[in-house]
């Protein structure tokens, strides 16, 4: 009859250990020894190969791999150019987040008024996710200085490349919130309405704190992309990460610095790649929760 | 019949010949109506029969083609009426609950009151807990819609509704969704509130129910009133060759 709600409370509960049964001591027995051979046969492989020698030397000497981190005299250190991947990272993810927003917003407001409004957040989405990302940091970074506009023609290279970035991921990022929004059942806005909420009271208070939690997994993913993508904005001129892995590298004729760069990348996408899947793991059981109530 | 003791008083709610149409389905076609304060009408009729878009167009869910609906001597149809305003004077409870998941009770409730009445905080918690505690709700104040049972949450959503002290009340088969065994439960608050002269407009299938509460019956067919009065007159002998088959069919199916 009823499909949710009814059962008893403690219904709602997901059963305790149901994962950790999976893992049980010969399991992780198992576990243990097959990723232990695993890792040996990749290692063994890797030795044996003809020119493994040539790419311990080239890619992983401990010296090579210090010195870039820290940098030299007249070589830029990879870690201090990363910060400023950390930096460009952390200002563009903040506007896309509201950038993109609005234009979710913008995009589901009804009514023949707003239809120039609802036309240009369309086109905006469009636009930015068919330009590959490359290309609009070499028209916002090459082509708006260009332009000797007082004002946008003479801001910094960093500065063009979060424009660029916050240009092209507002677009998949309002997308992402659109789903959200419209996966909110139209029952949850009528019966904010009937309460008397005005359409944006029923937006702001009902509908997208709930969509919004919905699309946090899907959000984090792109964040990922972001992260990375900030290499990009080097095109412009700026030193960051790889800029400077790529200078250390063609100075020293050794390619330890692009590992570390790589790895400093794969440090910072980690604890964002296991909060997604927690809040992924989470959804499911409350979804599977409801399902049983 | 309580309705008959408002002498002096405005009706609460009129309808006059209030059209519907669904594209080319005429859902409602030419509605009249008047509750009066503190009268409970119970709106009976088979499925399909326009019970629910007769609510909707009082909430102003669905616009109206054609007539007036008036409610306390306000005629909420007139062009460029407030509508979120009206809202405010009239609460509705749906069958499918409809509570924020992403709040708990308390806020449910307080959400209107504070966001659309400008009541502080303390006002509107304090006028819930009131609600909460008469309809024996108190101790799920802080629990999240999905803790629980269908019949404490449909509870939750009346005391919403409540809490904007709307001068009517429009239920719109408000136990259709519960499990028997909680039906009563919501049923037992609708009683109360109608001792206490709240004005009611109600869609229901629960025949004993109407002729237990109701202080006027409405018998609704394809968008028509074919027949209404008090529910002796209409449960016992009704008038209306359709009203009867429609009341046969119920007790065919054991549902008075
Ligand atoms: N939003 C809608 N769009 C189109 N048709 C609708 C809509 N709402 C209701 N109807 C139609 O109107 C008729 C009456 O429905 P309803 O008012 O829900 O009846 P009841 O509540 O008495 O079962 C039905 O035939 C239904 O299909
Ligand atoms: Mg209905």
């Amino acid at each position: 009859m009823t499909t949710r709600g009814t059962g008893p409370a403690d219904s709602l509960e997901p059963s305790p250990g149901r994962g950790s049964k999976m893992l049980g001591g010969q399991a992780v027995l198992v576990s243990s020894v097959s990723t232990i051979l695993f890792f040996a046969v990749i290692a063994l492989v890797a030795v044996l190969a003809p020119g493994s020698e040539i790419v311990a030397e080239r890619f992983f000497d401990p010296f090579h791999l210090k010195q870039s981190l820290l940098g030299t005299e007249s070589e830029p250190s990879v870690a201090g150019a990363f910060l400023l991947n950390v930096y460009i990272f952390t200002i563009s993810e903040v506007l896309i987040l509201i950038l993109a927003l609005i234009i979710a917003v913008v995009r589901g407001i009804p009514g023949p008024v707003f239809f120039p409004f609802r036309m240009v957040a369309i086109a905006y989405t469009d636009l930015f996710r068919g330009i590959p990302l490359i290309l609009v940091l070499y028209i916002i970074g090459f082509g708006v200085p260009g332009l000797g506009l007082a004002g946008v023609s003479y801001l910094s290279d960093v500065t063009y490349g979060i424009i660029a970035l916050v240009l092209v991921y507002s677009a998949y990022v309002a997308e992402v919130y659109r789903a959200g929004i419209e996966s909110v059942h139209v029952s949850q806005n009528a019966a904010a309405r009937s309460l008397g909420l005005s359409r944006w009271q029923s937006l702001r208070f009902v509908v997208l704190p709930q969509a919004v939690r919905r699309v946090i997994p899907p959000l984090l993913n792109d964040f990922i992309g972001l992260q990375k993508d900030t290499a990009l904005v080097s095109v412009l001129g700026s030193i960051e990460a790889v800029r400077a892995a790529q200078i250390y590298g063609a100075s020293q004729f050794n390619y330890a610095s692009y590992v570390v760069a790589a790895l400093l990348f794969v440090l910072i996408t980690i604890p964002l790649a296991r909060l997604t899947d927690r809040l992924i793991a989470r959804d499911k059981r409350r979804r599977q929760a409801g399902a049983v109530a | 019949m309580r309705g008959g003791e408002a002498r002096g008083e405005a009706p609460a709610l009129v309808l006059e010949g209030v059209h519907k149409s669904f594209g080319e389905e005429e859902v409602l076609k030419g509605i009249d109506l008047i509750v009066e304060p503190h009268e409970v009408v119970c709106l009976i009729g088979a499925s399909g029969s326009g019970k629910s878009t007769l609510l909707k167009c009082v909430n102003l869910t669905e616009p109206v083609d054609s007539g007036r609906i008036v409610v306390d001597g306000e005629e909420i149809t007139a062009p460029g009426v407030n509508v979120n305003r009206v809202r405010q004077k009239i609460g509705i409870v749906f069958q499918a609950f409809n509570l924020f998941p992403h709040m708990t009770v308390i806020q449910n409730i307080t959400l209107a009151p504070r966001e659309v009445l400008k009541k502080s905080r303390k006002e509107a918690e304090g006028r819930a807990l009131e609600l909460l505690e008469r309809f024996g709700l108190l101790d799920k104040r802080d629990e999240y819609p999905d803790r629980l049972s269908g019949g404490q949450q449909q509870r939750v959503a009346i005391v919403r509704a409540l809490a904007m002290r709307p001068s009517v009340m429009l239920l719109d088969e408000v136990t259709s969704a519960l499990d028997p065994e909680l039906v009563a439960e919501v049923l037992g608050v609708i009683r109360e509130l109608a001792g206490e002269g709240m004005t009611m407009l109600i869609a229901t299938h629960e025949m004993g129910f109407a002729r237990d509460i109701a202080s006027r019956v409405c018998f609704l067919d394809e968008g028509r009133i074919l027949e209404q009065g008090p529910p002796e007159k209409i449960f016992s002998s009704p008038e209306n060759p359709r009203t009867r088959r429609f009341l046969q069919r119920i007790i065919a199916a054991g549902r008075l």
